[in-house]
């Protein structure tokens, strides 16, 4: 009796081929988990050889003087030492071509943002959300194309950190657009519409109402946008081309550190320095991510 | 009363920018290629020589433009079954947990790395292991670019398709589960027909992104000027050939370059564009 039951079992099992389905569901699931376990393991690979290779060349010299020329690299590679010099040049470079590049995006971006904001329904509004799309999809280099043939060719006769900062500006004004009304967005209106009610100026609506009470999405989207272009390497080879000294005239070449880690990656003789700025490089841009995130989840607390 | 109209001034009057922007960029680059133009006229799009040598310079597009695609659709279809499956993961399979959590922040760290760090793992990690398995003698070509690119376009594919995933109904996939389904069923039967078009808009957008990566691409491709005849051939993009070139070009190369410029900018804008369409028209 038993049996027959079990038998009876086994033979609907069969016939509604359960045990294929469920196979496959399992089958189905194994891959994707490998697949996603292959992804995320790549960032532990990437991150993880930046720091076994390039810790031990990071040290006070690293950031305190400027890289140094191929033949010193080249004789401390032959007496087996470290590689003299450090990054100054290039830490300079970025904090002075991403400071001035957020000084130009910033406001711009922040004033756009809060007009996409204001008029979201408007057809021109529409218009210029999406212009506003379709330049953040320019690929960098075509960026540092139009930036050379509007700064490099006209206004400063040669490579400089004007241009370099407006191609970073560029790169970042779309990014901050849009946070900006995202965040704009989770304002409730009635906070809005109390200070109108109030008979407030609008310009002390904005001031006062909208902007202090979106802060941290606004922050957020500027230090995502910061922490995008801050790597960035393909437009700044076309802009502002590198400086083996420190710089801070706004007409004259500059380094920053991707543009280092490229002319290190071109030099044999300067491998070793590779890693240890590739490393404080990941590192700055992780931190603002984090930074970034972090805020971003206080926010969604409160 | 004043003051407000003044204010919405200034606010109209900052929006131009994007519109003076985006017409400035389009103006300078078609101005930027007409020397190249008058030269090569529209042969420029198929002709695949390019040489640079002075005296015997002529220029055709058409390997890079080739290399371009063949790099890009290489990465698209790696970086789909990886993207997917991390969307998965993290908007079905293990949604609201730590687990989907960590796999999301991982993504979120990929998006981070700039792109000349991935070309750095790339050249000193990726290329010597496939010379260790024989795939290729130097390593350099369209297969190492692409895997690389591959790896760069995930989190842009996945951060869309996530959110697209995540908002199918609860109730239909109960009512599946509720007929007995399994949930390979579920995700066939019911999530993917619902989220179809989000999710192929979010590989659109990929896609575009894959199209105007330079640095990475630059450092793995080989930089050869030459259409590529296979998977492990050496190539160049639009993109790297940009990079590669730029700095001793002028006249007629500087031109031509530009012209290259003009193409990717209308390329990924229109890819671009019609991502967006698809999400606003579907989704």
């Amino acid at each position: 009796m038993d049996s027959s039951i079990l038998q009876k079992r086994k033979k609907i099992i069969a016939t509604t081929h359960f045990g294929a389905r469920s196979f496959k569901n399992h089958f189905f699931f194994g891959i994707v988990l490998l697949l996603s376990l292959i992804t995320i393991s790549i960032v532990f690979l990437i991150i993880g050889t930046l720091v076994v290779k390039g810790y031990h060349q990071i040290n006070w010299s690293f950031f305190t003087q400027v890289a140094p020329d191929t033949f010193d690299a080249m004789m401390a590679n032959a007496s087996g030492k470290i590689i003299p010099g450090g990054i100054l040049n290039g830490i300079t470079g970025t904090l002075l071509l991403v400071g001035l590049a957020s000084v130009i995006a910033i406001p711009f971006g922040i004033v756009i943002g809060i007009y996409l904001y204001e008029n979201a329904t408007k057809r021109y509004a529409n218009v210029i959300r999406d212009i506003t799309d379709v330049l953040q999809g320019v690929p960098s280099i075509v960026v540092g194309l139009i930036v050379y043939l509007w700064v490099v060719v006209d206004i400063t006769k040669g490579y400089s950190v004007l241009a370099g900062s407006v191609a970073l500006a560029i790169m970042m004004l779309p990014l901050i657009i849009r946070s900006t009304e995202e965040s704009m967005k989770m304002v409730p209106t009635t906070l809005k519409e109390a200070a109108i009610a109030l008979g407030t100026p609008y310009y002390k609506v904005i001031l006062r109402v909208l902007i202090p009470s979106s802060f941290s999405g606004l922050i957020t989207g500027v230090l995502l946008a910061v922490s995008r272009v801050m790597g960035e390497t393909a437009p700044l080879l076309l802009t502002t081309l590198g400086n083996s000294s420190v710089n801070w005239n706004l007409a004259k070449p500059v380094s920053a550190v991707p543009l280092l880690i490229w002319q290190f990656y071109n030099d044999p003789n300067m491998v070793n320095l590779i890693w240890s700025s590739s490393l404080f490089l990941m590192g700055f841009v992780l931190l603002l991510n984090i930074l970034s995130k972090w805020i971003a989840a206080k926010k969604s607390i409160q | 009363m004043n003051s407000d109209k003044i204010t919405k001034y200034i606010l109209f009057g900052a929006s131009l920018l994007i519109l003076v922007l985006a017409g400035g960029m389009l103006y300078s680059l078609v101005e930027g290629s007409v020397p190249s133009f008058r030269v090569f006229g529209w042969k420029f799009l198929v002709t695949p020589e390019w040489n640079p040598t002075q005296g015997d310079q002529h220029f055709g597009a058409l390997a890079f433009i080739v290399g371009t695609l063949f790099t890009s659709i290489f990465a698209l279809l790696v970086a789909i079954p990886l993207a997917f499956s991390t969307s998965l993961i993290v908007a079905e399979y293990f949604r609201k947990t730590w687990f989907a959590n960590v796999v999301s922040t991982c993504v979120d760290l990929l998006a981070g790395i700039p792109s000349v760090i991935f070309g750095l793992w790339g050249f000193y990690a990726l290329r010597p292991f496939i010379v260790s398995i024989g795939l290729s003698h130097q390593g350099f070509g369209i297969f190492t670019a692409g895997l690389v690119l591959a790896i760069m376009i995930v989190p842009y594919a996945t951060s869309l398709s996530n959110s697209i995933i995540m908002m199918v109904p609860n109730e239909l996939k109960e009512a599946a589960y509720s007929l007995g389904a399994t949930r390979l069923e579920v995700i066939w039967n019911v999530i993917l027909p619902n989220a179809r078009s989000g999710i192929t808009a979010s590989y659109i957008l990929a896609f575009g992104r894959a199209l105007g990566e330079t640095m990475a691409v630059t450092m793995l491709i080989g930089n050869a000027n030459i259409l590529p005849k296979g998977l492990f051939s050496t190539g160049n993009t639009m993109a790297s050939v940009i990079a590669n070139e730029f700095g001793e070009a002028s006249g007629v190369h500087l031109s031509s370059l530009i012209e290259i410029g003009l193409l990717l900018f209308v390329i990924t804008a229109i890819i671009n564009a019609t991502g967006k369409y698809i999400i606003k028209k579907f989704a």
